[in-house]
């Protein structure tokens, strides 16, 4: 009896190279892994024996802490190194980091880096699987994952649907990992934002530009509300918190004037009162509570499959290429 | 084993499992995926035989196995489904199509564990090939096969293959 096996390599660096089969099996994947979180006991003997290394070199606490509930749940043994308190510090690079760890024979690594391609530069330099938490404005592909689901939970499809990502674009991975999961899986995608936040080529990407909240509303059926970073507002990128909020602010009044509900998601952590009201945040369409829920099984999902491993890639990247 | 014969085979496995059960909090738990359709099939004949209706649940394994790193994960992983009343201090009937290495068995026991504390477990399965790689044996047997070198048994139930029978199929044969 052979099942359908949407082999994802060796890696999850990004969802640019997925194909919609692979973005599907994870999405199906994660269906059953949710079940397990609402389990008495949380945990299925899956990774048993496997050894995860969670390396932050950037702050975060909601993904890291998914991808550790994920780790734990499936019964693998993890470790938690965060930039601030490693030799990374003492100015290790990253190669010499990644190779003492695997020196001390570990799985995986889940890394965070605020370089862009940092996870695909270690992916092809260490024979364990890298799964790439967030790397500079690259790709945050588990995000992008756990936003399609949560979608798709919510609305049954993802093929023909109206999308639009708002906010700062420019320097988000979250948008580019959702841009290229959305596109692939059939959405119409569309982003609005300051145009000091968009960027240049937008539409380069096969998306819609709108750089007015209230046609981006009229537009979409669901909007993925991204974070202002606060310190863009020292790059001068906006003019002030309270100057966004008025204009690209998504509040109860601008959905009102919609035809349609629309779903309401956000990756978090919000600024209240900045990129979106409490009243919206905390409103009846807003599935933001779910992505969380979401992130813990789609993580599940990617790092189980992974662990059946490539042995050929594995290979490949044991013999230093490139390194 | 055509229709009628497997047919008789489960209602005689229902007839063995009321009569041994020891009264309340009678429970049947399928292994993902042709024990669900047999222990549905139990419950069918339970109801007939004694008009009461047993909780049935599923129980899928994938999680469990011993040889991910052998097989590669399965992207296709079934939900596992309680009865309502759970399975704590109830006597569970684990069933299964077929027995072979007792390593499904295995798996479905330490799931079950993690769920609950049966006050029983006794395992019901259709058919018993032999060829055991752990001590573990089954309580209730529809029928007990010799299977040789180069075959194996399918059983094939109406929801998933159209029709309902158990066949010893030689290996590379096309039948």
């Amino acid at each position: 009896m052979s099942l359908p096996t949407a082999s994802l390599g060796k890696d999850l660096v990004g969802l640019e190279d997925l194909s919609a089969e692979q973005i599907l099996a994870i999405l199906d994947t994660a269906e059953p892994f949710k079940e397990i979180s609402e389990r008495r006991i949380k945990k299925v003997p899956v990774l048993r024996g496997k050894t995860i290394v969670n390396l932050f070199f950037e702050a975060s606490t909601r993904t890291r802490i998914s991808f550790e509930f994920a780790e734990k749940r499936l019964s693998a043994d993890s470790v938690n190194i965060s930039a601030a308190v490693s030799s990374v510090s003492k100015g290790e690079t990253l190669v010499d980091t990644a190779r003492n760890l695997e020196a001390m024979r570990i799985d995986m690594v889940v890394m965070r880096h605020g370089a862009s391609g940092a996870a695909q530069f270690l992916a092809d330099r260490i024979p364990s699987n890298v799964v790439n938490a967030g790397d500079g404005r690259h790709e945050h592909p588990t995000q992008g994952l756990l936003d399609l689901l949560t979608i798709r939970d919510h609305v049954g499809k993802i093929d023909g649907l109206k999308v639009c990502i708002i906010g700062d674009i420019l320097h988000s991975r979250v948008a580019r990992s959702n841009i290229y999961g959305l596109l692939t899986l059939g959405a119409e995608v569309a982003v609005c934002g300051p145009p000091t936040l968009l960027p240049l080529c937008a539409d380069e990407f096969g998306v819609e530009v709108f750089t007015r909240v209230e046609e981006a509303i009229e537009w979409a059926e669901v909007l993925n509300v991204l974070r202002l970073q606060l310190e863009r507002m020292e790059g001068g990128y906006v003019p002030s918190l309270r100057e966004y909020n008025r204009i690209w602010g998504v509040t109860n009044e601008r959905l009102a004037a919609a035809k349609r509900d629309l779903l309401i998601l956000h990756p978090g952590p919000m600024n209240r009162g900045v990129e979106i009201d409490s009243d919206v945040a905390d409103g009846e369409h807003s599935v933001i509570l779910d992505q969380v829920t979401n992130g813990v099984a789609v993580r599940m999902a990617v790092l189980y499959l992974l662990a059946g491993g490539q042995p050929e890639s594995a290979e490949a990247a044991k013999q230093g290429h490139g390194a | 084993m055509g229709q009628a014969d497997v047919r008789s085979e489960i209602a005689r496995l229902a007839r063995e499992i009321v009569e041994r059960s020891e009264g309340a909090g009678l429970v049947l738990m399928g292994v993902h995926r042709r024990g669900t359709d047999i222990a549905g099939m139990l419950q069918d004949e339970i109801r007939a035989l004694a008009d009461i209706s047993i909780p049935t649940g599923s129980i899928d394994i994938t999680l469990y196995r011993d040889d991910l790193g052998a097989i590669g994960p399965r992207p296709v992983i079934g939900e596992t489904v309680l009865p309502s009343g759970g399975i704590d201090d109830q006597e569970v009937v684990l069933v299964d199509d077929v027995i072979y290495t007792g390593r499904t068995i295995r798996a479905a026991l330490n799931e079950l564990s993690d769920w609950g504390r049966p006050r029983r477990i006794r395992l019901c399965v259709l058919v018993d090939r032999g060829g055991r790689e752990l001590p573990v044996q089954p309580d209730m047997i529809g029928k007990k096969v010799d299977v040789l070198e180069g075959q194996y048994i399918e059983v094939l139930v109406e929801d998933l293959d159209g029709r309902l029978a158990v066949d010893l199929i030689q290996v590379g044969s096309h039948s």
